[in-house]
Parts: C-alpha cells; sequence; structure tokens
C-alpha cells in the first residue's frame, strides 16, 4: 500500500543488503570447530541443482563439503554454491514477522500477523470478489511448497490468479516443447552431452548462468565434438567453440528458419524420422523456402558461410544436441524460436537417441519441479491442463472438493501486476519473487505497488519487492526445511533439511497453512511435515504427464535422483524422453510447427538506434535478494555495468569506466561502461541483478510472447549517452 | 589419493571464480584465498587464468629465503613460510617466476598454495579443483587428463632457467615445455 514506510536508506540501514564475508563465529574461531554433521543436500540456486554437503554445528550452517558423489556436478560448484551458506545467520534474516506502521516497519506476534493478513484477505475477497486477490510463487521454492500454494490460492482463496516467477524463465520453451513434444521437460539426461558429435549452443552464456554444464561441453570437444554458439555476446565458453555465430538481438528465429533451409535445400533431412515419428513437415518445409543464407544474414547479421557450416555441421553429424536458454526464449516470438530450433532437430532425426535431442537449460532452481505441480496459471498438478475436466476431476478428487470449486486459469506474472496497476486486483500474496526487480518496466511495477490495497509477503530477506508490503511473514531458506526439487536434467532431487530457522521465523509451509486454516478451510490443510504434502502430491500427479507417483524420498537418495515419468514405484523412472520418437501426444508423433518471423515489440529506429540486451552475471542469481547479500559474491562483480564494443563507444566519445546514460522508451539509468570487444557493435549488454538507479528492468519493454507470456528482456532499443561524473 | 596429479589449463576457464571462493575454506588459511586470477585482457576477450602454485621440483622461494623458512615436503607440496621463521622480507614474492607467494601483512607471514594440505594429506582433493565448473583446475589421475585435446606440461623456461613442477599445465597437444622469454629462442653461441 502506498510508498514504502520509510526513507530506502532507513530500510536498507535495518534490513540492508548488508555484506556478509565471514561465517558464523569467524574463520579463525567457532567455525574452525568440527561440524556435528554433513547434510546432503542441494544448492538453494540454480537449475542445475549441484549436490553439496552443508556443515552443521548445532543450529548453524558453518560452511560446505564438496559431494563428490552426487553424479550431476560430482563435487563442482560455482561462486554462488560456494558462498550460499554464508545466508545463514546473516543479519538481515528476518527474524520474526513485521507490520507496516507510519514509521517503517515493527516487530509483531504470529498470531497478530495471520490475523491481520487473513482479515485483510477477506475483506479485499469480500468487497471485490475471490479474484481480487492474487498470489505469486516461485521456482526457488520446493516443489512441496509449490504444489502447497497452487493448492492454497486454488482451495483456500478461491482466486484464479495464481502465477510464479518462472513466467520470466521457462515458459516459452515449456509451451514449444508441450506442443511439439506433449511434455515440457528437457529430452534428455545431461550425460548425453559428452556424447553429441555436433552441439548446438542457441542464446545460452552456460559459462556464467549454467557453469557445471561447462564441463559436460568440454567433455563433448574432448570427444571429437564440435561447438557451434549462438549468441551476440562473446561468451566465455565461445573461446572454444569451433563455430561462432553473433546473431543480432530479436533475429534467432530467421538464422533458425535459414539452418533449416539449407538443410532442406541439400537434402539433408532424415527422411525415415520425418515420415514415421512427426507430422507437419511440409507446411514447416514450405515456409522456410524464403529463409535462404544471403537474407538471412541481412536479417541476423551473420555471415552467410556461418550459416551454411553451422546448418551442415548439424545435419551430418549422426549424433547432435541443441541446447537453449533464454537468450533466444525471452522475446516476444519466444517460443516461436524454440519451435524453430525443435523443427531443426525433428527434421535432421535428433531427438531421442543417445546423444541426440534438444534441451532447454532451465534456469531457476526448482524451475523444472516449480512449474509441474500447480503453481502455474494454467495447470494442475501433473502437469495436466487446468481446463482438461477429467484433470479437474482428478484433482478435485485428490483434494476432497467438487471439481467446479477449482477456479478457471488466471492471469499471467506481468497480467496479474498489469491488472493491480488498473485497480482490478486488489490485494496480492506474494512469496520467493521480487517483482520490483525482476518484472521488466520497473517503474510500473513500483507505479502498481503503490496502488495495491493490500500486500503480503513471505520471505527471509526485506526485498525491494517487501518493502511495499502491510506485511512480511518470516519464512524459511532452502536449508531449513524439507522437500524436492526438479533439476535442468528432469531430475527429481532430495532438498534435506539441515536447520530449524531461526529466532521466530518459521517454515513456508507452516506459515501458509496457518493462513489456510485462518481462512476456514485446514481440513484441506492438515500437513505437519512436507513428507505429508508430497504422498499427496504423488497421488495428485499420478497418471499425469509429470508423474511422481512411483518417487519417494528414500528411492531419490537410494538412485540420486530420479527422472520423472516415475509411475510406480518399481519404475526406475525416465532420464531420456521421446525415445523411438514417441512423442507424448495421444497419436505417438512429433509436431512440426511452422514459425512466422515478426519484428520485436521494441523496434530500433533513428531515436533509439541500439539494441539493449539483458541477462546474468555469474556472481548474482536472479533479483539478487539473497547473493546481492554475500561479501564474498558482490567482490566479484560489485556493480552493474555496461557492455558497449568500441566501435559503439567510439562512435559515442565513451572510454572505459565513463558512466554513461542507456535511455529506452520507458526510462533512463546511468551506470558505468564496460568497453569490450565481446559483444556486437550495435548492442549493449546490461545484468538485471541490481535494484533503482542500477536497475536494467526500468529500461525493459512489458512486450509478451502471445502464447507463453514471457517478457522480452532480450531485445529493447535504447540510445547511449556520455553522462557526467558519478551519477 | 596416490597417483591423483594437478592439471591446470587456462583455456577451460570460465572466470567463474569458484575456485578463489572455494580456496578461503581450506583449514591452513582460512579466510584467504591463495589462488591467483587473472582476466588476462577483458576489452580484447573473456578469456580469464586461475591458478595454484606450481610446486616447483627445486622451488625458487625456498632457494632465495634467507631464514630457511619455506619448505618443500617429501609429497613436492611447497608450503608456506613457517611463521617462527619467516621475517616477512618478501624475497620469495620477488623472486619466484611464477608470482605466487602472497606477503600478508596481518599475518606477517608469507602464505601460498599448499595444495590444500589439510585436504590432500587426508586423501581428500583440493578445494579448488574439486569445485572448478570447467575443471579448468584439474586434481584427476593420468589417465583421465589422457582423454581431453590438450596435454600436459610440467617444463617450463625462464631465460634460460629451467623449472620443473609437480602441478602441470595443459598444453595444445605436442608442446612439451613452456617457454615465454626470446632468451630461451635466441642462438648465442
Amino acid at each position: 500500500m502506498a510508498k514504502p514506510p520509510a526513507p530506502v536508506e532507513t530500510l536498507i540501514e535495518q534490513y540492508g543488503p548488508h555484506l556478509k564475508y565471514t561465517p558464523e563465529g569467524g574463520w579463525q574461531e567457532e567455525s574452525r570447530h568440527p561440524a556435528d554433521r554433513l547434510v546432503k543436500t542441494h544448492c538453494c540456486f540454480c537449475g542445475q541443482q549441484c549436490g553439496i554437503q552443508l556443515k552443521v554445528r548445532g543450529q548453524k550452517v558453518i560452511g560446505f563439503e564438496p559431494w563428490e558423489e552426487f553424479p550431476f556436478n560430482r563435487g563442482m560448484l560455482c561462486p554462488k554454491g560456494v558462498k550460499r551458506y554464508m545466508q545463514n545467520s546473516h543479519p538481515d534474516r528476518l527474524l520474526g514477522p513485521l507490520l507496516r506502521t507510519s514509521q517503517g516497519f515493527s516487530r509483531a506476534g504470529w498470531e497478530e500477523a495471520l490475523d491481520f493478513t487473513v482479515r485483510r484477505v477477506k475483506e479485499i475477497q469480500e468487497r471485490y470478489g475471490k479474484d481480487a486477490v492474487a498470489v505469486y510463487g516461485g521456482a526457488s521454492l520446493t516443489t512441496e511448497k509449490s504444489y502447497l500454494l497452487g493448492k492454497f490460492a486454488r482451495v483456500a482463496l478461491g482466486t484464479r490468479h495464481i502465477d510464479y516467477n518462472g513466467r520470466l524463465c521457462m515458459v516459452s520453451a515449456g509451451h514449444a516443447y508441450k506442443a511439439a513434444f506433449g511434455v515440457d521437460r528437457s529430452l534428455m539426461p545431461w550425460s548425453d552431452i559428452p556424447k553429441a558429435r555436433v552441439l548446438l549452443v542457441a542464446g545460452a552464456n552456460i559459462g556464467e548462468c549454467a557453469p557445471i554444464t561447462t564441463d559436460y561441453i568440454w567433455r563433448c570437444r574432448d570427444n571429437g565434438g564440435k561447438l557451434i554458439v549462438i549468441d551476440p555476446r562473446f561468451t566465455p565458453v565461445v573461446r572454444n567453440a569451433d563455430l561462432y555465430l553473433p546473431v543480432r538481438p530479436g533475429t534467432d528465429l530467421a538464422l533458425l528458419m535459414g539452418m533449416l533451409h539449407v538443410v532442406l535445400r541439400d537434402g539433408l533431412e532424415d527422411r525415415e524420422f520425418i515420415a514415421q515419428h512427426t507430422v507437419g513437415f511440409e507446411a514447416v518445409a514450405e515456409s522456410v523456402k524464403p529463409y535462404n543464407p544471403r537474407m538471412v544474414a541481412e536479417k541476423t547479421g551473420v555471415p552467410p558461410e556461418a550459416i551454411e557450416r553451422a546448418a551442415r555441421w548439424f545435419a551430418e553429424a549422426d549424433r547432435a544436441i541443441a541446447m537453449h536458454a533464454r537468450g533466444i526464449e525471452h522475446h516476444s516470438k519466444g517460443v516461436e524460436n524454440c519451435q524453430a530450433l525443435i523443427n531443426l532437430c525433428l527434421a535432421t532425426g535428433n531427438i531421442g537417441r543417445e546423444g541426440a535431442g534438444c534441451t532447454m537449460i532451465t534456469g531457476q532452481g526448482n524451475g523444472q519441479g516449480g512449474r509441474e505441480h500447480g503453481q502455474k496459471c494454467d495447470q494442475l498438478p501433473g502437469q495436466r491442463s487446468l481446463q482438461d475436466p477429467e484433470a479437474r476431476r482428478h484433482v478435485a478428487q485428490v483434494w476432497g472438493i467438487h471439481p467446479d470449486e477449482i477456479p478457471q486459469p488466471g492471469y499471467t506474472a506481468v497480467e496479474i501486476m498489469e491488472a493491480i496497476h488498473r485497480g482490478e486486483i486488489k490485494g496480492l500474496l506474494s512469496i520467493c519473487f521480487n517483482p520490483l526487480v525482476s518484472l521488466p518496466d520497473a517503474h510500473f511495477t513500483r507505479e502498481a505497488l503503490e496502488k495495491i490495497e493490500f500486500l503480503g509477503v513471505i520471505d527471509f530477506f526485506l526485498s525491494e519487492t517487501a518493502r511495499y508490503a502491510d506485511v512480511v511473514l518470516a519464512g524459511s531458506l532452502h536449508e531449513e526445511d524439507e522437500g524436492v526439487g526438479c533439476t535442468a536434467e528432469g531430475r527429481i532431487v532430495h532438498i534435506n533439511k539441515a536447520v530449524d530457522p531461526p529466532g521466530h521465523a518459521r517454515t513456508d509451509c507452516a506459515i501458509i497453512c496457518d493462513l489456510a486454516r485462518r481462512l476456514g478451510k485446514g481440513r484441506y490443510f492438515p500437513y505437519s511435515k512436507p513428507r505429508e504434502i508430497f504422498e499427496e502430491l504423488r497421488e495428485a500427479s499420478r497418471g499425469g504427464i509429470a508423474d511422481y507417483y512411483g518417487v519417494t524420498y528414500e528411492k531419490i537418495d537410494r538412485q540420486m535422483g530420479v527422472f520423472w515419468p516415475c509411475p510406480s514405484l518399481d519404475h526406475p523412472g525416465t532420464p531420456r524422453l521421446i525415445e523411438g520418437g514417441k512423442s507424448f501426444h495421444p497419436d505417438g508423433k512429433c509436431r512440426f510447427i511452422v514459425t512466422e518471423w515478426r519484428e520485436s515489440g521494441d523496434p530500433v529506429d533513428e531515436q533509439y538506434p541500439v539494441y539493449l540486451t539483458t541477462g546474468r552475471v555469474v556472481s548474482q542469481y536472479l533479483s539478487g535478494t539473497q547473493t546481492r547479500r554475500i561479501g564474498g559474491l558482490v567482490d566479484i562483480y560489485p556493480e552493474p555495468r555496461v557492455e558497449i564494443h568500441p566501435r559503439l563507444a567510439e562512435a559515442n566519445g565513451i572510454v572505459d569506466g565513463d558512466w554513461v546514460t542507456v535511455t529506452t522508451r520507458r526510462s533512463e539509468i546511468t551506470l558505468q561502461a564496460a568497453v569490450v570487444k565481446t559483444i556486437r557493435p550495435d548492442t549493449v549488454f546490461i545484468p538485471y541483478h541490481w535494484p533503482e538507479d542500477r536497475s536494467a528492468n526500468r529500461l525493459t519493454h512489458r512486450t509478451l510472447d502471445p502464447h507463453s507470456k514471457i517478457p522480452e528482456f532480450k531485445v529493447s532499443a535504447c540510445r547511449l549517452r556520455k553522462a557526467q561524473e558519478g551519477a | 589419493m596416490f597417483g591423483l596429479e594437478f592439471y591446470v589449463d587456462p583455456s577451460r576457464c570460465i572466470g567463474c571464480q569458484a575456485c578463489l571462493k572455494a580456496c578461503e575454506e581450506c583449514e591452513t588459511h582460512r579466510g584467504y584465498s591463495m589462488i591467483n586470477f587473472d582476466f588476462i585482457d577483458r576489452r580484447e576477450t573473456t578469456a580469464t587464468a586461475a591458478y595454484v602454485c606450481w610446486h616447483c621440483d627445486d622451488p625458487t622461494c625456498a632457494e632465495v629465503c634467507p631464514a630457511d623458512a619455506i619448505k618443500k615436503g617429501e609429497d613436492g607440496v611447497v608450503h608456506s613460510s613457517l611463521k617462527p621463521r619467516c621475517i616477512a622480507c618478501s624475497n620469495c614474492v620477488m623472486a619466484c617466476p611464477f608470482g605466487i607467494p602472497k606477503m600478508m601483512i596481518p599475518e606477517q607471514q608469507m602464505m601460498k598454495c599448499d595444495m590444500c594440505y589439510d585436504r590432500t594429506s587426508a586423501g581428500k582433493r583440493p578445494m579448488c579443483a574439486t569445485v572448478c565448473p570447467s575443471q579448468a583446475l584439474a586434481y584427476v589421475m593420468p589417465e583421465e587428463i589422457a582423454r581431453r585435446r590438450e596435454k600436459p606440461a610440467n617444463t617450463f623456461y625462464f631465460g634460460k632457467q629451467q623449472v620443473t613442477t609437480k602441478v602441470y599445465l595443459m598444453m595444445p597437444a605436442g608442446q612439451e615445455s613452456l617457454s615465454i622469454d626470446v632468451l630461451d629462442y635466441i642462438w648465442e653461441g
């Protein structure tokens, strides 16, 4: 409601971000003592979900020990994983509920905070209707929490509007895979990567955003495999690429269609695979006819010879893998970009075999598990459609309600914020989401937050968004509760609890169940621990696409993860999907889908002649709520810089280190320049992990992909101006 | 673990600095990182290099130490200076051809990579090589490293000074030593 209750400086002084550099008890003192126990669990950050052992002493996490037996990462960690334990005993940690006052936030008891939350939610729903309250979830939550939150929104609140921050991550890929294969998951385990003869990496800064995957790629090259990378930036892995395609932002679709054009022109397609396992080939073949290398080169800025070579390498290899991430997905044609890449794989028969296929590199920790079981606005548990009557019947039966009581699909994440802005949604309960930093067009998000009648936040740190809250419920860190997650590979892993939440903080599940009880729906939320939620989730997902029925915590521990679908207790799980070319569609065929070229939603012109693209750095994670509080990580890359090619810099009179104002049709921010030859000269790059006047998302726009509703973070139009000192 | 060797391959480094951060966890120098890390030239390239002490067979740092404070163990590991002996003169810092030793002013002592002695002496792998996501730092069996495109070398020339080391540098196949000084290439009779 309205503006934050105190000046930002005051809130920062009280709630951070402060930088923590040393473990609890200091490097030389308490933390030196041997650990009581090592807790095997997984990193709390990205979709790689590296195995890690936390060193625990009493109720403190004092360090970590690599977990070399876990097969995915074999002990490997990026700096975020190494330093994640610094969140424990952090001075900024919320130790109890907070209520907004006229001067700031004041500590409150749980009874008071929960009663207040429920009273406000009820008032709004009684006055404006059930759908006037929305729920935001997140993909850092365990699968149990995601499931619980979906059920909470639909059963306890009865609102249509629940969506999650994975809307900013995996939905373009998910939509494309569902359309082509009937399933939303990586088609392969990572152990396939070193077996490919050609790897095509499209829009994935693997070294920084999926660091552990780097070793898989290097091993592929050790085995003689060739590496092709499509990226406007010469990212760290490009140094070892055999072919680099420096695509102009927003033109990936033309490039991928151009590659298919070459494959078909030269008769390199796999006719047998196409005939036996696919439908829709002819229309796609027709659609790529105009995309000759010369025309594609004009659009993309990639040399015609390079397009030809990439297409031929990919088609002529007996095993090729296409890997993609947000670089091709964060577009108003993000779904089509993925579909074009899938078309290329289908046409060349690179699907469903060892060392051949396509995979999305899921970005968020539980980006996979978090989207399968019901916090996505259009899905029920088991990756079931919310509009499928049979799915509604099954889930309603598990929940003990009538199918008609389950609301219909609601708005997606950005649409929810837009509905808040126009006054349609009046209240928001948010967990694990920092929209003020992560949504596009941050001024618009701020305006919406200023208008909202009630904002309740569950979080462990006071994020930039939580500063606008009426009530903050102190929740749990990743290591403070048990559950499961699902990795980028589709491997379900076991998150073990290492310590209790500190002070008066509580587990997220306990908070959500308590809210449900106060809303009079306690009988649907009888859980005392996550295992009970998981048992229900197994039933709810049973027979669905993401079938977890055969998964147990014990089986996960025994097998070091279980790949879904796993339909029965004696089923080992399914590491590779679409084997033998058989899709999840009723006819078992894979679908070619026609893609159509269109311009970005924020096109460059004379006034805004430069492309702006945004992304991540290796030492920070998403909106930085966690990682901007860890000194050792902040030191690696303390402030966002705008990457500019020397040619563009010179044309604008800018040298390395100058302050530069970057202006788009929304706003402007001023940052220091990093003048580097590792980016296209028509493009600048800004990482998005920071808030306020360093926020890249003040510049981005709200154009959404029409299918997936993902924002177009990867291309905006901007102009540059050298600024005065300091800014 | 018997038979494991340390290999450094800057061509695989992605600049993530997990090694630097993990090094702080080692028991013998908690809170201090002993990794050397460079952005080669960020304007020109994303190339980065992370490396540890090369643990010379005849360590120059020990040879130049006036206080006899730097010791090499039988396992070939060259240690930080012995604190009671170290006079913090920085001779070693200046003499090391690889630029490895660090003078830690607060400790009044030279400290350096000891290949995670607390770990390697107890059969564990060094922290940096365990966590390194790109395995630019690797502590593995020679058979495993032999599968790589690049090949190991441990002979270096610094202007007529030949140095052989315990730690290997991964080189393009066919190149068995590294020499960076023109002196090593000219003919002087």
